[in-house]
């Protein structure tokens, strides 16, 4: 295993972690296209796949770190960095864009940069399939419809 | 005991459904069953009360609503008693094939799914020759309904004929465009249907092996699939040897990662084999050269829903609906700024009219209709001097539009043409897959030249120079990201020109 190069391990990739990762890419190995499959687990484990996983994965997986981080680096879900406390996700899709939805996702963004919703990251999404009751979004993984500021003001209250 | 159904759909659950559930559940003389829903997504959360006289609903009930509900005293005279919903005429006036189940069965229960027909289409074709199989596909005209419209039959006749020691069923449930959601409630309110179709498929195909790629943003769905295979598997639907036939098929769900492009059906596959979701150079198509690079039938999950009741019912009733090269009925979803938004089954050749003003009901805000965005991000703006075009794949590709996997937009006339030409460059720039220049590169100017429109900078040269962008972007794209995102920003400035005939303002000066 080769040690990561580029950004550091957080504090929280320590033996442990990498042990659980090798055991998840292990868990997977045997499945046609494993490599997705493993990161959603990392990501349902952790929160975030860290720098110092890909080496562990693409050992298991025999493929190059370069291949894995290829993968990585492709798609939206992959995050590479530790969660935050919240995530918002605002659908800015068109069918919510008929119902306010540009105007709601300022609004969040505006009330996030306050720092009223403390550590809270505000993401903009593309579909949710409820686009029959839009604005749709998504609270810390819960989806709701007809949403707008007030209704997330209220949801969000004394968060921090 | 009084049985009571709640939709466990993820649109009714975000509208407050598992919190009326919950409800009924603390009321000793209730039993409640979770179905998926109706479609009549405007009244979710739709409750329905089982009454010697049928199933009896009540529109956008609260929690505090229950004993109103179960006392029939609520809004008794008023719109939200709905009375027997199967006899409400949003529902009565549709006809549903595809979508028949969904709402009223208990998605969690095979026993219930054989109750409602399930089954019977996967029985009659494991007693026929695949090649029949495919040829009563054939018969009936379904085509793809992924957007594309491909003759399901035909791509099917190419895997079947196409010779290797393992092939494969891959299932796009990626369902990426905005105002779409039939692949959603189909999986959510009848899952089993899809690994009936599936199973067919493999069937007939030669495959033994199948994958669903569904939206990681959908996990009521991932939830309500993962739990049917469980089930048909236990019951002998799935695994070595499918209802005694000898025949195998194994269904797997995969997961995607938040990535438009993955939808595209080589990018899916690329993705399905743990890669980045890059478009693919064709040929060689998927039918021959697909998942591993081994003949693959890639169909929507509503082309592969359709299929059990093509074999229950025969190829010729099904293609018996429908218009000209359309056959069969398509599940219109009704979205954006509309009253009655929802699930709307019909055969090809409804208009769009009785689509947005019949079933819809017009705006949501009751102010003018002034656009129709039909078959997602990459489809035509229409402007209401369309709507008596019928839906169907010509007729729609006639009048420069697509109707795609049919989802259906409306907006108001507040909305801003320019504003939504200027999304549709945004959205490519930020989901092209990145393998080509005019789509990679084209979508950004795209986005550079609407900015300098909507601020009333010289505008005649900046709409020439984008009218030149969209050219190149039609025909130098390798896929139809970056082909077809034109087709709403061309068809928004030919339908509502006025938007952009825009003069220098004091903040576009600014900018
Ligand atoms: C950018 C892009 C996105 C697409 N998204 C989807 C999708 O989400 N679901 C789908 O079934 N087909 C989608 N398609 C169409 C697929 O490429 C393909 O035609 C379809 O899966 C074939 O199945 P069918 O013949 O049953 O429609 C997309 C195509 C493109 C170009
Ligand atoms: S058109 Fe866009 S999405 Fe399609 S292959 Fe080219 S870069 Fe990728
Ligand atoms: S467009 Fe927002 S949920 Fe579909």
């Amino acid at each position: 295993m080769s040690t990561p190069t580029s950004t550091p391990a957080s504090p929280e990739a320590g033996p442990d972690r990498s042990a659980l990762v090798r055991a998840v890419a292990e868990h997977h190995r045997d499945q046609r296209g494993p490599l997705l499959p493993v990161l959603h687990e990392v990501l349902a484990e952790f929160g975030y796949v860290d720098a110092a996983d890909v080496p562990v994965i693409a050992d298991v997986l025999n493929l190059s770190a370069a291949e894995v981080h290829g993968v990585v680096s492709f798609y939206h879900d992959v995050r590479t960095t530790p969660p935050p406390t919240h995530v918002v996700a605002l659908c800015r899709a068109e069918a919510c864009q008929a119902v306010g939805a540009e105007s709601l996702y300022a609004a969040a963004q505006e009330r996030a940069a306050s720092g009223e919703m403390g550590d809270t990251e505000v993401q903009q999404v593309f579909c949710l399939g409820n686009c029959a009751l839009g604005p749709s979004g998504t609270v810390d993984g819960r989806l709701l419809g007809r949403l707008d500021a007030a209704r997330l003001t209220e949801l969000t209250a004394g968060w921090r | 005991m009084t049985t009571v159904y709640v939709p466990g759909d993820a649109s009714a659950v975000a509208m407050g459904a598992d919190e009326v559930a919950a409800a009924f559940r603390a009321r000793a003389e209730v039993t409640v069953v979770r179905t998926g829903s109706r479609g009549m997504l405007w009244a979710e959360p739709l409750v329905e009360v089982a009454t010697p006289g049928g199933r009896v609903g009540y529109a956008n009930v609260a929690p505090g609503e229950v004993g109103a509900v179960l006392d029939g005293s609520l809004d008794a005279d008023g719109e939200r008693a709905l009375g027997v919903v199967a006899d409400h005429p949003w529902l009565a006036g549709q006809h549903r094939v595809t979508a028949a189940r969904v709402g009223v069965v208990d998605p969690g229960s095979v026993t219930d799914y054989e109750a409602h027909g399930g089954w019977v289409g996967l029985r009659r074709a494991l007693g026929m020759a695949p090649a029949d199989v495919v040829a009563e596909v054939t018969e009936s005209g379904l085509r793809g309904r992924g957007g594309a419209g491909f003759p399901a039959g035909v791509k099917w006749k190419t895997v079947l004929e196409t010779a290797a020691d393992q092939k494969f069923v891959a299932c796009n449930f990626d369902e990426g465009d905005s105002g779409t959601f039939a692949d959603r409630m189909v999986v959510e309110g009848d899952p089993f249907t899809l690994v009936e179709g599936m199973t067919i498929a493999g069937y007939a195909v030669g495959a033994t092996e199948g994958y669903v790629y569904v939206r990681s943003e959908y996990p009521h769905a991932i939830a309500a699939l993962r739990r049917a295979i469980e089930a048909a598997y236990t019951h002998g639907f799935l695994g070595d040897d499918v209802c005694g036939s000898g025949h195998r098929f194994d269904l797997h769900v995969r997961v995607g990662a938040g990535a438009y492009i993955c939808g595209e059906e080589s990018s899916m596959l690329e993705s399905l084999e743990g890669k980045r979701g890059e478009v693919r150079a064709k040929p060689p198509i998927p039918a021959i050269s697909g998942l591993f690079g081994l003949p693959t039938a890639v169909n929507n999950v509503l082309t592969l829903c359709t299929v059990p009741m093509i074999l229950a019912d025969g190829g010729a009733a099904y293609a018996d609906l429908g218009v000209g090269r359309s056959r069969g009925t398509q599940l219109f979803q009704l979205a954006g700024n509309i009253a009655r938004g929802g699930l709307v089954e019909l055969p090809f050749g409804v208009t769009l009219r009785e689509l947005v003003e019949g079933y819809g009901g017009g705006t949501l805000s009751g102010r003018p209709v002034r656009a129709i965005q039909v078959g997602g991000p990459l489809g035509a703006y229409l402007s209401p001097a369309q709507l008596d075009l019928p839906m169907d794949y010509e007729a729609f590709a006639e009048a420069g539009a697509m109707v795609g996997h049919g989802g259906v937009v409306v907006f108001d006339d507040t909305v801003d043409m320019a504003r939504m030409a200027r999304f549709a460059m945004e959205f490519c720039s930020l989901e092209s897959c990145g393998k080509c220049t005019p789509c990679r590169i084209g979508s950004v100017r795209g986005v550079e030249t609407l900015d300098r429109i909507i601020a009333g900078d010289d505008v005649p040269a900046n709409l020439v120079l984008l009218d030149e962008l969209c050219e190149t972007m039609t025909k130098g794209s390798l896929c139809a990201m970056g082909g077809l995102t034109p087709m709403p920003v061309q068809s928004a400035i030919r339908h509502f020109p006025e938007d952009f005939d825009r003069t220098p303002t004091p903040e576009g000066a600014a900018r």
